[in-house]
């Protein structure tokens, strides 16, 4: 290959023009296949295991009297749910767009609630060494109690599933969000508050001024727990409550035996608190860009 | 009546049952606009010293006077720099200056002159062309003009350094003490500055406090350095006064307040 490149450069010396494309013709294919090649090593990977995986399942699954369906006919069957997820029959039986927007709304309500006295609460456990000894083994203790455990308490207070649905989240994702807020505020350099005596900030300006950004790495790896035990919570809370909801839908397609459905409604799942875990990590890198590299 | 007085400050802590005395009489007073250093070895206390003037720690005997009033808590009159800067990583530089402009002079100054104030603060510190990046993409250096000019903008009474120019290189050590010379000749302020370096005291300084060991460390002894402002690092080599007062702190700390460890 070496002779013909040289002999086409010296060919074409003359013009300047003509050198130049074919120079850029061979340096470009070269440049995108390098970065097609880092795509391929970052997609292939997964891909392979995937279709491993199906294929095993296909074959394991393809007996008759098989206890599940095989990939196969997952597809065919749960086909009108796949190619249509915005269908509104009434009642619950909506698509699959309806029942996971009903179940985000709960997720983003209850979630928002958590963030927000998460942080308050936090902080406050944070700063004040009275209030950690009080309140930190209260926390430890309640921050175990498993989710679905809260729900009948819930329901007896609020007499409904809408709130109780959305206290279960709040109650399950604001103790990381708790706990991580307090070891970032106490984590606060000295220097920091030196400074803030210095130029006399008020309590108020403190927190908003040094405070929230300085434990902000910590607060954002707090909140991404959270998201991640709010969309487990939520799935669990829907199947006993009822209502429009992603976790109903499992729970109805599992007593009209549509195991089909199922399968198709848990990849809907995996990947909603997949794209919710990657939504707060990257919020969280867009707000820390400075205080991370201190 | 001193501008600022220090008069039997002693400070002692507890930790776990057992009291220590870090510092014990210190008996100080200087003039306005003047230039003082306090020099001593490490662990002798003269962090302590400059931290009770700015109210960040509280002298548990004696009294500190800033005109004539006590000195009870941190406040921008008494402005820090900070021996690793302090600058908040979340800000840019300007953003760092800003934080203590608009919070200190907010009702002293309009939005508009305070912007001028902040530019004003950065050009004083040659850095006007970083101004927009964090604390990250700049140099130790950098960072420490950034600290001074933070200080600088708070129109202190009173301008604290705590070894300012420790963290950093020989050569960007020089080029600092050079402008910090520059800035005190122009704006005049009084200056404690804390530091373990003899040519930077006697280069920079009016007086020079030195320290004897801790603990309970007190002022051994306090020295004048005579020559003229401005002073030009090169002319001052061969200078007889600066040779002698040199030799005056190097006598003080090593030969009759050596370390103890390195005494014996």
């Amino acid at each position: 290959m070496a002779s013909p490149t040289t002999l086409d450069g010296k060919v074409s010396l003359g013009t300047g023009g003509r050198d130049a494309a074919p120079v850029k013709a061979r340096s470009l294919p070269r440049i995108s296949g390098k970065g097609l090649a880092k795509v391929a090593a970052m997609v292939l990977p997964p891909l392979v295991v995937l279709a491993g995986f199906l294929l095993f399942w296909e074959v394991a699954c393809s007996h008759p009297g098989a206890g599940l369906p095989p990939p196969s006919r997952v597809v065919s069957e749960a086909w009108p749910i796949i190619v249509d997820p915005f269908f509104d029959n009434g009642g619950t039986d909506k698509g699959l767009f309806w029942h996971i927007s009903a179940s985000l709304q709960r997720v983003a309500l209850g979630f928002a609630l958590a963030a927000i006295g998460g942080i308050l609460l936090g902080t406050l456990v944070g700063q004040s060494e009275w209030a950690m000894r009080g309140l930190d083994p209260i926390f430890q203790v309640l921050r175990t109690i498993p989710p679905l455990a809260w729900l009948p308490l819930s329901l007896a207070a609020f007499r409904d599933g809408q709130p109780s649905a959305i206290f279960v989240i709040f109650i399950t994702s604001i103790w990381p969000i708790i706990i991580n807020t307090a070891v970032g505020i106490r984590n606060i350099p000295q220097d920091y508050r030196n400074v803030a005596a210095v130029v006399r900030l008020n309590p108020l300006e403190f927190f908003f001024k040094i405070m929230l950004p300085s434990a902000a790495p910590y607060i954002f790896t707090g909140l991404r727990i959270g998201v991640g035990l709010s969309w487990l919570a939520i799935v669990a809370a829907e199947m006993l409550i009822g209502g429009v909801g992603i976790g109903f839908f499992i729970w109805d397609a599992w007593n009209s035996s549509h195991i089909s459905e199922i399968i198709v409604a848990l990849v809907y799942v995996g990947v909603i608190g997949f794209i919710l875990d990657r939504l707060v990590a990257g919020l969280g890198r867009l707000v820390t860009r400075g205080t991370s590299a201190a | 009546m001193a501008h600022l007085d220090l008069s039997q400050v002693g400070i002692s802590f507890t930790r776990a049952g057992r009291t220590t005395e870090v510092l014990r009489d210190v008996d100080l007073k200087i003039a306005k606009g003047e230039f003082v250093s306090i020099i001593g070895h490490s662990g002798c206390g003269k962090s302590t010293v400059l931290n009770i003037v700015a109210g960040l720690l509280k002298a548990s005997t004696g009294v500190v006077l800033l005109d004539g009033r006590e000195v009870s808590s941190p406040g921008p009159e008494r402005a820090v720099v900070f021996q690793n800067h302090s600058l908040l990583p979340w800000l840019t530089v300007r953003e760092n200056v800003a934080l203590a402009v608009d919070k200190v002079l907010a009702r002293k100054k309009s939005r508009a002159e305070r912007s001028a104030w902040i530019e004003h603060n950065l050009a004083l510190v040659n850095m006007m062309h970083a101004a927009d990046k964090r604390p990250n993409e700049i140099s130790g250096g950098m960072k420490q003009r950034v600290g001074i000019a933070r200080a600088l903008a708070m129109e202190p009474t009173v301008l604290l350094m705590d070894e300012p120019f420790g963290a950093l290189d020989a050569l960007t050590r020089a080029h600092l003490q050079d402008q910090l010379m520059d800035i005190h000749v122009r704006l005049k302020n009084t200056v404690i500055m804390i530091t373990h370096d003899v040519d930077e005291a006697v280069l920079l300084s009016d007086r020079i406090v030195m320290m004897t060991n801790g603990p309970s460390a007190t002022i051994g002894e306090v020295l004048t350095v005579p020559m003229a402002r401005p002073r030009k690092r090169l002319e001052l080599v061969e200078d007889k006064d600066y040779v002698h007062c040199r030799a005056e702190v190097l006598e003080f700390l090593y030969a009759r307040h050596a370390r103890p460890a390195l005494a014996a």
